[in-house]
């Protein structure tokens, strides 16, 4: 009975990161600048790791905290290199 | 199958209501992604899920693993000190870039290269 | 001692991160941590880095507490301000005199005043010492200084002097 109730809890969680990560999407279509859509980029990359450590909770599967792991350091990597192109890119034009 | 009937029910219960907590919090992040209306005012809104949202699913994360399983997943601690000290990085190269674009775009409400002493005001 | 571990702190947190990728606190598993560790620290040190220099431990646990209440209290009041219906709140950027000039204590301030909701690091001008950041909620432009400067300046200039 409570486990039910916490996967319930667990479900809804996952439920709402999705829902992030739309908005994020959404966000990241719209613009209305570069740095908008860099920025939804960096939201939606930390969403998808939380969604895959909940998705390691439902199936106990600690491999999904390890992919979490490298999502976490790769998202950095673009972020930054993306705003290091928009802080540079227009300088060179 | 249900995974989470393996650990007590109270144990259960407080890594849902932790994670919950988390998704929650990084979900108004998104919201405020979406709603506020200027990039300086949307650059706060993902910190929401970068700190307290993220630790909350974290901590649930490493209970269900040490209750489940009975060894502690510690390097999603790895996890949490990776974002913590990422983020403010590239969110500061993000705010900067948008600086620079905006200053030589001559955009309104915009401090100057040079601050003056008594600071300058941006947004309404 | 400073010649063959120029950062000791790197090092320590190298190990540490070894073994919490590891999972193990096996022997063989320390002893390649701790070459691991000395030996990327040594190269660290080869690309000519200031060094760390932590006067007070103390001061510095205490600033990572202060700053986790810091960013417990300011992710509330960000939330309420994304959910509100009519938000009413006026924000900006405020220009703050540093003190501070180590480019660890300046590090770590950039990373407290951005990892806090609400705030965000968006320049700093080393040469007239002048940071810049923008502030979703600017409600006394000179009680944000005092903040700053108060919470987080001082006790960096104490850690790292």
């Amino acid at each position: 009975m409570t486990s039910d109730l916490a996967t319930a809890a667990i479900l809804a969680s996952q439920f709402l990161l999705l829902l992030g990560m739309g908005m994020a999407i959404v966000r990241m279509v719209r613009g209305p600048r570069a740095q908008d859509r860099v920025l939804a980029l960096d939201a939606l990359s930390i969403d998808g790791m939380l969604l895959l450590l909940t998705i390691g909770i439902r199936t106990g599967s600690i491999l999904y905290v390890e992919a979490g792991l490298i999502i976490a350091v790769l998202g950095f990597a673009a972020t930054a290199a993306f705003a290091k192109f928009l802080l540079r890119g227009e300088v060179i034009e | 199958m249900n995974v989470l009937a393996t650990v007590p029910g109270w144990v259960a219960l407080t890594i849902g209501a932790l994670v919950l907590a988390g998704a929650l919090l990084v979900c108004i992040g998104s919201v405020g992604l979406l709603r506020l209306d200027s990039f300086y005012r949307r650059v706060h809104a993902p910190t929401l899920g970068t700190t307290l949202g993220m630790y909350l699913v974290l901590v649930g994360t490493i209970v269900f693993f040490w209750a489940g399983e009975g060894r502690p997943a510690l390097h999603v601690i790895l996890i949490g000190v990776c974002v913590t000290v990422t983020t403010p990085i590239s969110l500061m190269l993000l705010a900067r870039a948008a600086l620079e674009r905006d200053r030589r775009e001559g955009a309104a409400g915009i401090p100057a290269a040079n601050p003056p002493e008594t600071g300058a005001d941006g947004g309404e | 001692m400073t010649r063959w571990l120029p950062h000791p702190w790197f090092a320590l947190w190298l190990l540490v991160a070894w073994l919490l990728l590891q999972q193990s606190l096996a022997a063989p598993t320390i002893v390649l941590g701790i070459v691991l560790a000395l030996v990327l620290s040594w190269a660290l040190g080869k690309l000519g880095l200031p060094r760390v220099r932590v006067r007070s431990l103390g001061t510095l646990l205490v600033l990572l507490a202060r700053v986790f209440a810091d960013i417990v209290r300011s992710n509330i009041a960000v939330a309420k301000i994304i959910v509100s219906p009519w938000p009413r709140y006026t924000s900006g950027f405020v220009t703050i005199p540093l003190e501070i000039t180590s480019p660890y204590a300046l590090a770590l301030l950039a990373c407290i005043i951005t990892a806090t909701p609400g705030t965000i690091w968006v320049s700093h001008d080393s040469r007239r010492q002048m940071l810049l950041i923008h502030v979703l909620d600017v409600i006394d432009e000179a009680t944000w200084i005092a903040h700053i400067k108060q919470r987080y300046e001082q006790p960096l200039l104490r850690i790292f002097r």
